[in-house]
């Protein structure tokens, strides 16, 4: 076998033969990757609170509904249970700043909310303190902060789209105390104290959305879950408790069944870039009969003309690939800057590259393969007559 | 070396079409000394074309034996007898099959992307074979570029870079008009006369013929007759 370093002047004549075709060819393949890479940076971003999800967090939900409440009055009995470390809630606000149309993330905590989310969610001690010390104090989020242009020390209204005032005053002043910045969770949200919400609001009172438990040891977790949702057994208001990750599971599980609705997309396209590979390749070599009969004639081995055209094709692919996931990479970087405070993880995973330079070899190979033994399998007297 | 350059010894070839088994050459003894300028005349489907292919190990034949240079080339699997026909064979053709995206020069140089030479040297040798068919100022030149006269000068050029023990053209002025052929036939002359080179060269034209040492006339796929001249 020929060295195939002997072979590059002959490729790089292969490809100058019908730069149009190679062009619109590799052209194909890139918009293939390009999807590619930006479906996983979707899926990734889309399935990121599963890896986030803390281990030693439970949440009880109202049994029926997620949306219903629950009474404040069952924290209390929460904690009695053994093994609770710390118990917390959380209770959807529905916020609405100037626009009415457009819905922020407003939740209403107890004061201990942040000790449950240490990693997840980093303030500043300081500023922690100060928002402890005032009822109407609000921790935002540094990405929500940012588009409003929210300074620490601002005081801004926010209404609701569920509640309403006992004393009929429009709108919740709240007091922006601090900043939380996160590299894992949304930073688009706002954190009011429950106390300050339960004490204004016209109904509801006394009510909680979810309650948060962080357990003293995971392995204590499904046997917390089962004694929380048994002592509230057969009240009218039973809970479902399970652990955050179970919860993030299921509502990935949800994005799961669009993720097989990517991968499908993702097959056909690459099915359909196998077919437009597999021709150009055919016609490439049916165009190259006499060519590569005399190339045979000069001395170069049947081997030696199955790499070329498979070289040929995996150069296409290899650039394609290349070009596309370049694309996804400067996209998803460009639009994850962009996007960070609502989708934090909006990037290719790691993995997805080592997957697409198999694609890449795939693709090229299986478009190659044909023309290729049929190149080698040329007879030379038989193609030479037939010109 | 001893003995003739080219001895084919009881050469048959037949094709087979589905059922149908076409013979093509039966029976065919030939010798050629080295040196010798044998042109291969006969009628349209006589197999001139199939004797020329099987002395350059293009095709296998059916039976009998083929050595050149003292080798028997029947014996070479497809690998060795590619790697041989590298070395040892210059095919000019009627249609020259220059490839179209190369340069005049690259195209020259394409054997020798099969030996041991580095670039340069690859280079050198394919501006002196050009040199050679007086095309050394149409080296950057694409085939289209190019009369067909001087496309067929490309295809000499091709084909004696290597500098090969035999030169077998099929037809080589075939396709070009009379003055184009002449230059052609005048490069073989000189081939054949100054540089020593042993030439087979199918043809139809008799002024062509005119040109070689000997003449042997193929017929049903036998020599009916041979001039020597
Ligand atoms: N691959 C093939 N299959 C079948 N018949 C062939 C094949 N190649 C050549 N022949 C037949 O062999 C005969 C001789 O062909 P060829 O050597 O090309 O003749 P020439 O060059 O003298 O015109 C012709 O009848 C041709 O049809
Ligand atoms: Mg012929």
């Amino acid at each position: 076998m020929t060295g195939a370093w002997r072979l590059l002047p002959l490729l790089r004549a292969a490809l100058q033969r019908h730069r149009l075709r190679l062009l619109f060819t590799i052209a194909s393949i890139t918009v293939a990757f390009l999807l590619f890479g930006l479906l996983g940076a979707v899926r990734t971003a889309l399935t990121a609170g599963v890896e986030i999800a803390g281990r030693d967090r439970l949440i009880a939900t109202q049994k029926v509904s997620i949306i219903q409440p629950l009474p404040r009055a069952y924290l209390g009995r929460v904690r009695q249970i053994s093994g609770v470390r710390t118990v917390s809630s959380l209770t959807w606000f529905g916020g609405i700043y100037q626009d009415p149309t457009k819905q922020l993330v407003v939740f209403a905590v107890d004061a201990n909310y942040f000790d449950l989310y240490t990693k997840e969610l980093l303030v500043d001690p300081l500023e922690r303190s100060r928002w402890l010390a005032d009822r109407t104090g609000a921790l935002v989020g540094a990405g929500i902060a940012a588009r409003y242009g929210w300074h620490v020390g601002d005081t801004v209204p926010l209404q609701s789209n569920i509640y309403r005032r006992r004393d009929g005053a429009p709108s919740w002043p709240v007091h922006i105390l601090g900043l939380y910045h996160s590299d894992s969770v949304d930073t688009n949200q706002i954190f009011l104290h429950y106390e300050y919400f339960n004490e204004s609001v016209s109904f509801g009172k006394d009510a909680i959305g979810w309650i948060l438990i962080q357990v003293a040891d995971p392995a204590m977790g499904p046997r917390i879950a089962a004694e929380v949702d048994a002592t509230f057994a057969n009240s009218n208001a039973e809970t479902k408790t399970s652990s955050e990750k179970a919860v993030a599971q299921s509502f990935a599980n949800q994005i799961g069944d669009i993720g097989k609705i990517l991968d499908f997309v993702v097959t056909a396209v690459f099915f359909a870039m196998l077919l437009v590979t597999a021709n150009t390749m055919a016609q490439s070599v049916r165009e190259r009969t006499a060519e590569i009969a005399v190339l045979k004639t000069l001395g170069f081995t049947d081997a030696s003309v199955l790499v070329l055209v498979l070289a040929e094709s995996l150069l296409i692919t290899g650039v394609g690939a290349a070009l596309g996931l370049f694309l996804a990479t400067a996209t998803t970087s460009g639009l994850g800057a962009a996007l960070r405070s609502f989708l934090p993880h909006f990037e290719i995973p790691a993995r997805a590259y080592g997957i697409a330079v198999l694609y890449a070899l795939g693709l090229g190979l299986a478009a190659g393969v044909l023309p290729a033994r049929q190149a080698m399998r040329l007879e030379i007297v038989r193609a030479l007559r037939a010109t | 070396m001893n003995g003739p350059l080219v001895e084919v010894v009881a050469l048959c070839k037949e094709y087979r079409r589905g059922e149908e088994v076409v013979p093509v050459l039966a029976g065919l003894d030939l010798t050629i000394e080295a040196g010798d300028y044998v042109a291969l005349m006969g009628p349209s489907g006589s197999g001139k074309s199939t004797l020329l292919n099987l002395l350059g190990g293009l095709d296998r034949p059916t039976s009998g034996a083929i050595r050149i240079g003292g080798e028997d080339i029947g014996a070479l699997d497809s690998d060795a007898l590619a790697a041989w026909r590298g070395r040892t064979i210059g095919f000019v053709f009627q249609l020259y099959n220059l490839l179209p995206v190369l340069t005049a020069e690259q195209n020259v140089e394409l054997p020798l992307l099969l030996t041991d030479l580095d670039a340069r040297e690859r280079r050198r040798r394919a501006r002196a074979a050009l040199d050679l068919v007086g095309l050394g100022d149409r080296a950057r030149h694409r085939p289209r570029e190019l009369s067909g006269g001087q496309e067929q000068r490309v295809g000499i050029a091709r084909a004696i870079v290597n500098d090969p023990m035999l030169l077998l053209c099929d037809e080589p002025t075939g396709d070009l008009d009379r003055k184009a052929g002449d230059q052609v036939l005048a490069l073989f002359d000189a081939l054949n006369r100054e540089a020593g080179k042993t030439i087979v060269m199918v043809t139809h034209d008799p002024r062509a013929a005119a040109r070689a040492k000997r003449i042997l006339h193929l017929e049903k796929g036998v020599l009916l007759r041979e001039e020597v001249q």
